[in-house]
């Protein structure tokens, strides 16, 4: 079985939970002996891991003949592809887009991020996965986020297989109900086009079934997984200051809740002390809640590190007492997930799609600040409730693995397929 | 002649309302009124007063062949009292027709026989005195809390002066052996145990409207022969369960009162007669002792305590607030003794068991928390406050020792104020002797 996977991010360049869910799913999917995944993205950087897929980049793939030497290609994307590779997609150019913004290849340079201009580059990339689609045989097309669905349905209808499209998110989590049309067409699109469509909550799910009209039966919800701790992680060691830490890390916008952090945070200082609390990450909002701390006179316990890569994160991690997610709607959250990995007691909101897999975590409601505040209170004043969560919860998410959700999708590529 | 013993176990605990941490120290009541009162009132209209009004009638139309038990903790007595005081008036006329015992156990429906003997005697002293005053007759016959039965608990129960005591026969104590017997107990051998028969009272109680059982549809013919065929030698039936079977765990669409009205007849017709613990404790002989070395329960699959004590959290909740046990017996303030009693009832822990499958379906089901871990916080976070309050009376910088030595020198004192007051009104009321003459 073949799978032809578009995607938009891929380790270690991602941006957020897309890439990490990309790859873990497709990892844990070629564990699968018979998978073979070809696994395309707009911008590689040469740096991927390529052990059991292969990346082909949008922007590497031409869609205007070009003649250059071997060498030339060689010298620009020897360190993505074989060179041979881009001969080989260019025998399968089908239209004329010469009026295109093209290169002195004939391929289309994208960001590898979210610019301005995306729907531009979406559309753009669209174009690429015709000569993809083409050059490429495989069983079945699987679009992973909105951004890839109209390559996804392009290349179905170049070849006639059928298409799954994975749901990360949709633009009414991130916009909290106020939806770009623009997004939302893009979207319907692609799930009215697709033969079947994976979600990564039941969240999602209803949200796909009521507000994008698609029948039930052909939504599943297949959760996301956590990659297991690699042994660089176990080593970094925690950091003690005395006082109990109290973490969010994510991005400070609406959709992540902050304010209701931000007051939770002045409840339990009220009553307590030797406790710190931590906002790590950047946004939309830092300024907002950075001027909400100053306001509700705690700014001397409240801190903002920034924007946290790599190890920072999980030395943060460790060093925390609790962490807490209090989105407003989040389609999974990868992060908690992390958190109790490492050991953390973790807080999540009810309106997050990891709640319904997870059992050893306190659950609130995002505007419960007095819940929220009280699970605090009671994880760092009640050492046994700690230890609880932190042995539950590390046993727990040890067993969510990217496999078994790998056979989940792989039922329904066989279902789709007709085997 | 086989015959059938009835125990129906009746309690509701005083729920706790949400409490947050920032209640500690400025809310001291800790009950959630509404839900415990409309609750109450559901049990009650559903199966209490039905239930009452139906065994009233058949110990009526069989003439006092029909004999039943109850167990009712002082919490739900309490409650009773204060929502329903009916259910009590029917309960007295139950008691009148000679035909219903009431047995003995701990006031809170609490653990502290696990833990404090001191306080399991002042608690099931306080409920024997309880029912006493309400339906006439001391008990003599003891049932712990869930029906907990160790060989220390049997020890502790004998010394307060009951021979027989009600428990689980749990097949990891049974083995082979059949609940069928008056057994006694390993350490005393004054002391008969009655054990349920815990495959048919589950079937009554659990399985009576669950149609994909095999039994499905119970009938009372079908009931009394299952009783019928259980081999010559083996004369007992116990038949334990919470009485709010009858209407509210089977409700009355089951067919479950009419199934109840029915036994008795055909259990004439077989020679199987009813009879109340204290009858078939007088009438039949133990075969064996029966050693139950560690605690066990009617509880969850385990028949063990852990359906309250068997995670961290749960064992964290119970020390902390049996670590009060000593200073709050030596308190007079009423509001606090009664905290302390409603405070210890199982029920607590009951909703903080992580337990999964069909048990912990059970635990959630009864758990008025949508978590073990808010069962958790909200119980801590109420036993802080009281804590906070206990240490009021007697500030924790004045040891346990140091308290008892001071209160007991009072006391000493106060007693012997006493005696020189008595004798100074003796003193007082004599006639003046006359002076003997003083000699020359």
């Amino acid at each position: 079985m073949k799978a032809l996977m578009f995607g938009w991010e891929f380790p270690p360049h991602i941006l957020g939970g897309l890439g990490t869910a990309s790859y873990g799913l497709t990892r844990g999917m070629s564990l699968q002996p018979d998978l073979d995944i070809i696994f395309v993205i707009p911008k590689p950087y040469g740096d991927e891991d390529q052990r059991f897929l292969k990346i082909t980049g949008a922007g590497n793939t031409p869609i205007v003949w070009r003649d250059p030497s071997f060498e030339t290609v060689q010298n620009r994307m020897g360190s993505i592809m074989d060179p041979q590779e881009y001969f080989e997609l260019r025998k399968h150019l089908y239209a004329d887009f010469n009026y295109m913004n093209v290169n002195d290849l004939g391929c289309i340079e994208f960001s590898g991020r979210y610019p301005d201009n995306l729907l531009e580059e979406i559309n753009n990339y669209s174009i690429c996965a015709g000569v993809i689609a083409r050059r490429e045989t495989y069983d079945v097309i699987h679009s992973h986020d909105w951004l890839t669905y109209p390559a996804g349905i392009h290349a179905k209808n170049v070849s006639g297989k059928p298409l799954v499209i994975h749901v990360h998110a949709t633009d009414f989590d991130r916009s909290r109900g106020q939806v770009n049309p623009q997004v939302y067409s893009i979207e319907k699109n692609g799930m009215d086009h697709a033969d079947h469509i994976i979600c990564v909550s039941n969240l999602t799910r209803d949200t796909v079934i009521s507000k994008y009209h698609q029948h039930p039966d052909k939504v599943t919800t297949v959760h996301n997984a956590v990659e297991p701790v690699s042994a660089s992680i176990e080593a970094i060691k925690p950091i003690r200051c005395g006082d109990r830490v109290v973490t969010f890390l994510g991005r400070i916008t609406m959709q992540k809740g902050p304010e209701y952090f931000v007051e939770a945070a002045a409840k339990v200082l009220a009553k307590t002390k030797n406790v710190r609390f931590v906002m790590a990450g950047s946004g939309d909002m830092m300024e907002a809640m950075i001027r909400l701390v100053a306001k509700r006179g705690i700014s001397d316990r409240f801190h903002f590190p920034g924007f946290l890569k790599g190890d920072q994160v999980y030395e943060m991690l460790k060093s925390s007492d609790v962490y807490i997610m209090p989105s407003v709607s989040e389609p999974f959250g990868i992060s908690p997930l992390e958190a109790m990995q490492v050991g953390v007691p973790t807080i999540i909101s009810k309106q997050s799609g990891c709640a319904e897999i997870l059992d050893n975590a306190i659950k609130t409601d995002y505007w419960d600040i007095d819940a929220m505040a009280d699970a605090i209170y009671s994880i760092i004043s009640y050492p046994v409730l700690y230890e609880f969560l932190q042995d539950q919860g590390k046993k727990e998410v040890d067993e969510i693995k990217w496999e078994y959700a790998g056979q989940k999708v792989r039922d329904i590529y066989n279902l789709v397929c007709g085997r | 002649m086989k015959t059938i013993c009835f125990y129906f176990q009746i309690h509701q605990p005083f729920r706790l309302k949400r409490y947050r941490f920032f209640d500690i120290g400025n809310d001291h009541y800790y009950y959630d009124d509404f839900s415990n009162e409309s609750i109450l009132q559901r049990v009650v209209e559903k199966s209490f007063l039905p239930a009452n009004k139906l065994l009233l009638e058949m110990i009526e139309a069989n003439k006092g062949k029909l004999k039943v038990s109850f167990s009712i903790s002082g919490v739900a007595l309490d409650q009773l009292e204060m929502h329903a005081p009916e259910v009590l008036d029917s309960f007295r006329k139950l008691a009148k027709t000679g035909c219903v015992e009431f047995l003995a156990e701990t006031y809170a429906h609490s653990l502290c026989s696990l833990k404090n003997p001191d306080e399991f005697k002042a608690q099931v002293e306080l409920h024997s005195k309880r029912i006493e005053s309400l339906f006439g007759n001391k008990p003599s016959v003891f049932r712990n809390t869930e029906l907990i039965y160790s060989d220390e608990i049997g020890q502790m129960v004998a010394e307060m002066g009951y021979k027989t005591i009600i428990t689980e026969g749990a097949k990891h104590i049974l083995g082979w052996k059949s609940p069928n017997f008056v057994y006694q107990s390993a350490v005393n051998s004054h002391v008969k145990l009655l054990l349920k028969n815990s495959k048919l009272s589950d079937d009554i109680s659990f399985r009576f409207s669950n149609q994909s059982w095999s039994g499905y549809p119970l009938t009372a013919d079908k009931f009394i022969d299952w009783v019928r065929i259980i081999p010559e030698n083996e004369q007992l039936v116990n038949l334990f369960m919470n009485y709010e079977t009858f209407g509210n765990l089977q409700v009355r669409e089951t067919g479950i009162f009419d199934f109840l009205k029915a036994l008795p007849k055909f259990a004439e017709q077989k020679g199987i007669t009813f009879s109340t613990p204290s009858e078939v404790a007088a009438k039949m002989k133990p075969v064996e002792a029966l050693p139950v070395p560690f605690p066990i329960s009617w509880a969850d699959e385990e028949r063990d305590v852990s359906a309250w004590l068997g995670n961290t959290l749960q064992q964290e909740a119970f020390n902390k607030i049996y670590s009060q046990a000593n200073r709050v017996r030596k308190t007079r303030d009423r509001r606090l003794m009664q905290d302390w009693l409603y405070l210890q009832s199982s029920d607590h822990f009951f909703y903080m068991s992580t337990k999964r499958s069909s048990d912990g379906a059970l635990h959630q089901h009864f758990s008025p928390y949508e978590s073990p871990f808010e069962a958790f916080t909200n119980y801590m976070n109420v036993v802080s406050d009281f804590c906070k309050r206990v240490d009021a009376q007697y500030p924790s910088s004045v040891g346990n020792e140091e308290l008892h030595s001071l209160l007991t020198t009072i006391e000493n004192q106060e007693l012997t104020i006493q005696k020189l007051e008595t004798e100074i009104k003796q003193l007082k009321s004599k006639p003046a002797k006359p002076k003997a003459a003083p000699k020359k």
